[in-house]
């Protein structure tokens, strides 16, 4: 039941401003606000955040990431050339200053010394909001994979961005001038664009200087971007092929063979629109004719890796493909309802037809899409992990659910109190930002549907569920007390600056900082610290 | 007399919104801005048959002309909710239908954007690129097809945008690339209702 003791606001604007109106419409076993503990701060962790304070006003929310800095994502994966889309970062600045917004950089999450255990978070909170996202990429699993200039895409990724994880990765970009992705998702056509960039075009953006570096002597100059389906089935965004298509001096050159049927979808014009302009786009091809190109890409289509082939067991001089075909005639799957069309078209199958070929690289880029992992001591709160999907179960909504135990017992599948989560742990690896941010916007919004309407949430160890939770005072104490150096949303702001600083010095927006004993240093100075 | 029962109201209002807030550290940017906004839409809903368009608007847009005081605008992505105040005899009308079939309509100026009058006004959406079409945030359906073909062509980009918005229609914009001008008065446009990650596609199994 909801109790209004508001004195009086007009009823427009108790439509017009959720914030007024929810103030005063807790519900009567809530008297006091929600603690949430939210894993991971990337956009969904902050998205997640902003809503729920847009929905809570009261909520405190605390951040736990185990990288001192901040943004995930934003600022690990998205492109250096796409800083429109790391412009969201600023939204989310708003969010981390806020009055009920804690931040702990720095901070692992696990059972090992010098890590914080999920068991010494959960008693100080009402709900756990997993946010975490794929940290693992997936493995093709294919004979070779292991050979030298055989490269994760995600690891290239973070190595390009800076990501301490990758600091180390030094890519071999000599080995020859042809370079094969495997894969065609944005993350394929985001390597694709670091290979063949102009380099003046990267040296504007915050790309690390090691980077630019090592681009600067790569021989890469055609790149084979080739995938299992069709080119209406790739992931790709268009935005992202567009990039491709106009980059100064870049060629592309269609697939070597069955161009025409591949591309030419007939009744074009009842294709539904994403589609059709993609096909459109491709059939136009580059602005720089191939013949003046001076490097060039190439899209592949209908072929997947069969293996990575060296002479000498060690270098990779080759990727074997197999040859597929549709499961079905793509024309048979246009009806005319736009919808209908493009979940079949972007859903239909392929099967190997049998046949071998080979394409020469020296170097290789697996690109099949990222995984998430369960985190350790999942068990330990109740936690369970779908391995198969890579997700955390949930009901679609953000609620956690345990398929074999549920509130009446084993046996009934059901939420598990208090657990929820967003974006990429929770529906896979796939979308652009926008679909984060309306993933992490239905998790907020059901958080606060079930704290007012006086769901279970987590209790106490004293069992006392309505009691006021710990919060952020005692986990501090927590990670005090194992000797965790965590890292304060000020102490970020002086990592910030020190590196907007740095990239000043260059004439770009910032030089990322690539090791954590150097992000640490500049709070502590140097000499004093050995972390890492 | 108006004016003063508007002062009370507004009052009124911002007592009750302010009353969750921690007294210690600053608001942030974006809830400040939801505080001023119910204190401007307060002035709106006030009767207006008294007051010229012109005295209406100084008094609803009071922070415009002292930008040096303002707490809240230091980068553009957090701007909205500056919006220009039209000029007597050049109000524009807009409505926005939300998810709710509720119709808000405001009048605005030239050259102010949907982004930007949605935010200023507190309507359900989001701008995550700042304004700067490289997402599909701030989708929005054009009522009528007569008007979607009185605005200019959406660009390549924002086409490219448009194609991963939820919900696409014919008649689908970019707010944030939609400019209010003579030709679009009293444009009507529907948000799209959030229900994105409810697609039963994106929940199929992956193989």
């Amino acid at each position: 039941m909801l109790v209004r003791r508001a004195p009086w606001v007009c009823q427009t604007c108790r439509h017009h401003g959720p914030s007024a109106s929810r103030t005063y419409s807790t519900a009567a076993t809530r008297q006091r606000p929600i603690h949430v503990a939210i894993i991971g701060s990337g956009p969904a962790g902050f998205y997640s955040a902003y809503r729920l304070l847009k929905k809570l006003p009261d909520a405190r929310i605390d951040m736990f990431e185990h990288l001192p800095v901040p943004y995930g994502l934003v600022r690990y994966g998205v492109a250096p050339d796409h800083p429109d889309v790391k412009k969201s970062a600023e939204t989310l600045v708003d969010v981390a200053k806020h009055g009920h917004f804690n931040f702990a950089g720095n901070v692992p999450i696990g059972n090992d010394p010098g890590c914080l255990p999920l068991t010494s978070i959960a008693p100080y909170y009402d709900a756990l909001l997993f946010a975490y996202g794929a940290s693992r990429d997936k493995k093709l699993d294919i004979p070779g994979e292991d050979l030298k200039g055989v490269l994760s895409a995600r690891a290239f990724v973070g190595w390009y961005n800076g990501l301490p994880e990758y600091a180390d990765l030094d890519p071999d970009l000599t080995g020859g001038d042809t370079a094969v992705v495997i894969g065609q998702g944005n993350v394929a056509l985001d390597v694709t664009r670091m290979l063949l960039a102009p380099l003046d075009e990267l040296r504007k953006t915050d790309l690390t200087e090691h980077a630019i570096d090592t681009l600067s002597r790569s021989r890469v100059n055609n790149v084979k971007v080739i995938g299992r389906r069709g080119p209406l089935q790739a992931p790709y965004t268009i935005k992202e092929l567009r990039e491709l298509m106009q980059m100064r001096s870049l060629g592309f050159a269609p697939p070597p063979e069955g161009w025409d049927k591949l591309i030419r979808v007939e009744p074009r014009k009842r294709l539904p629109r994403q589609l059709k302009r993609i096909a459109e786009l491709l059939e136009k091809g580059s602005t720089t004719p191939m013949q003046e190109a001076e490097k060039a890409w190439q899209l592949g289509y209908l072929r997947a890796p069969a293996a990575f082939l060296s002479s000498n067991n060690e270098q990779l001089e080759a990727v074997g493909f197999e040859q597929q075909e549709y499961d079905s005639p793509v024309s048979d799957l246009i009806t005319g309802d736009a919808p209908t069309d493009l979940n079949g078209l972007r859903g239909l199958r392929v099967r190997s037809t049998g046949a071998k070929s080979l394409v020469h690289a020296h170097l290789a880029f697996r690109s099949v899409g990222y995984q998430s992992t369960p985190l350790e001591g999942f068990g330990d709160i109740g936690v369970p992990f779908d391995q198969a999907r890579g997700i955390i179960p949930n009901d679609r909504w953000g609620r956690v659910i345990s398929p074999s135990k549920g509130p009446a017992g084993p046996l009934t599948a059901g939420h598990v109190p208090g657990m929820y989560c967003a974006g990429w742990v929770k529906r896979g690896p796939t979308g652009v930002i926008a679909s984060t941010l309306d993933d992490a916007f239905t998790t907020a919004d059901i958080i606060a549907k079930d704290w007012e309407e006086g769901t279970r949430f987590l209790s106490s160890p004293d069992g006392d569920a309505d009691g006021t939770k710990g919060g952020w005072t005692a986990v501090k104490r927590e990670i005090q007390r194992r000797g965790i150096r965590s890292v304060s949303w000020y102490e970020w702001e002086k990592i910030d600056a020190e590196e907007r600083r740095r990239g000043q010095l260059r004439g770009k927006e910032r030089e990322k900082i690539r090791r954590v004993s150097e992000m640490l240093a500049v709070l502590d100075g140097y000499g004093r610290t050995s972390y890492m | 007399m108006v004016q003063r029962q508007c002062i009370a109201a507004t009052t009124r209002a911002f007592s009750t919104c302010t009353l969750s807030r921690p007294a210690s550290r600053t608001t942030p940017p974006r809830i400040h801005n939801q505080l001023s906004h119910q204190r401007r839409h307060l002035h709106q809903t006030q009767p207006r048959t008294t007051r010229t368009p012109l005295t209406h608007l100084q008094h609803t847009f009071p922070r415009r002309n002292t930008p040096k005081t303002r707490t809240f605008t230091t980068t553009p992505a957090r701007s909205h909710g500056d919006l220009t105040p039209p000029k007597p005899g050049e109000e524009r009308h807009v409505t926005f239908v939300d998810k709710d079939l509720q119709h808000h309509t405001f009048v605005v100026a030239d050259g102010d954007n949907l982004l930007d009058i949605a935010q200023a006004n507190d309507l359900e959406m989001e701008g995550a690129c700042g304004g700067s079409c490289a997402c599909s945030t701030c989708h929005v359906i054009v009522e009528s097809d007569e008007m979607f073909d009185r605005m200019e062509e959406p660009s390549d980009d924002e086409n490219d945008m448009l194609d991963l918005a939820f919900g696409l229609t014919e008649t689908s914009r970019l707010g944030c690339q939609v400019v209010m001008r003579k030709e679009l008065d009293g444009v009507v446009v529907k948000l799209p209702s959030m229900t994105r990650n409810m697609q039963a596609s994106d929940f199929a199994e992956k193989s």
